[in-house]
């Protein structure tokens, strides 16, 4: 069953609950089984997996789940988190900059953070970050224009940042940085 | 970790604010070519490049869940029902 590990980690980013991935995942494969024939060979076999998993998840599993507010990015500016947490490389430069992120944030955080991003921004942030896919693609996955989908990242990405902060600032790794003045 | 205002020129701002997209490739050639020599040159734009690529490859490795064998098992029972052309 190709790119089953694939389809079974967006869905649970998706749904937030393994019985209801492995529901979604199984209804994807039986309706790719069936629409075969709308497959274009020598196209991305994947994206067209995960356009199916989308639309299935939109049309039958969003409605249960709790709709979260948008936060407020605005006072999200760029570089947010390499602000906020780059220096602690450099204070222990023995370790590699890999190691430092994989040592900072746990799976469990790293799922959690994703979770907890506002749906629409965590379709495109876990596409385009996760999944590698294109911008073009995931337009056509989500069904929405490319523009759409560089604005929904554009915030994912921010809110992405500063849901892991938080996690850095709970382990008391950084501590919390004012806004700066306008 | 204080945000340090630092000199920036044209070429970094251009630099910078592509971080996100020249990570998943969105970039055209002559503009990669042009921040990916811009990046050799200045280390304080290839410090967040690297914090930035290093950041998705966490979050990457650490959102891969392996599907339980028995949703495979339940997969292809139910495709054995689907009629067979």
């Amino acid at each position: 069953m190709e790119h089953m590990s694939s389809l079974y980690s967006g869905a649970l980013r998706m749904t937030r609950n393994p019985a209801d991935a492995e529901d979604l995942v199984q209804e994807t494969y039986l309706k790719a089984y069936r629409g075969f024939g709308g497959f274009e060979e020598g196209t991305n076999l994947k994206a067209w997996l995960y356009r199916i998993l989308t639309n299935t998840y939109i049309n039958s599993y969003r409605a249960k789940q709790r709709r979260p507010d948008e936060t407020d990015l605005d006072e999200v500016e760029d570089l947010y988190l390499y602000h906020r947490l780059g220096g602690l490389e450099a204070a222990r430069a023995s370790r590699s900059a890999e190691d430092e992120l994989m040592d900072l944030f746990t799976e469990a955080e790293v799922k959690q953070a994703v979770e907890d991003l506002p749906e629409a921004f965590r379709m495109a942030v876990l596409l385009a970050d996760v999944e590698g896919f294109s911008y073009k693609e995931i337009a056509e996955i989500m069904d929405i224009p490319i523009g759409t989908v560089m604005s929904r990242l554009h915030r994912g990405r921010k809110a992405l940042e500063k849901l892991l902060y938080d996690f850095a600032v709970s382990h008391r790794l950084a501590e919390p940085v004012p806004d700066p003045a306008p | 970790m204080a945000l340090e205002p630092s000199p920036l020129k044209p070429q970094c701002d251009e630099a910078l604010h592509e971080i996100y997209h020249l990570l998943s490739g969105e970039i055209d050639d002559a503009k990669r070519a042009k921040i990916a020599s811009h990046l050799d040159d200045c280390a304080p734009c290839a410090e967040p490049y690297d914090f930035y690529a290093e950041l998705r490859k966490c979050v990457q490795q650490r959102c891969h869940d392996i599907a339980p064998p028995e949703l495979l098992a339940r997969i292809e029972a139910a495709l054995q029902h689907e009629p067979h052309d």
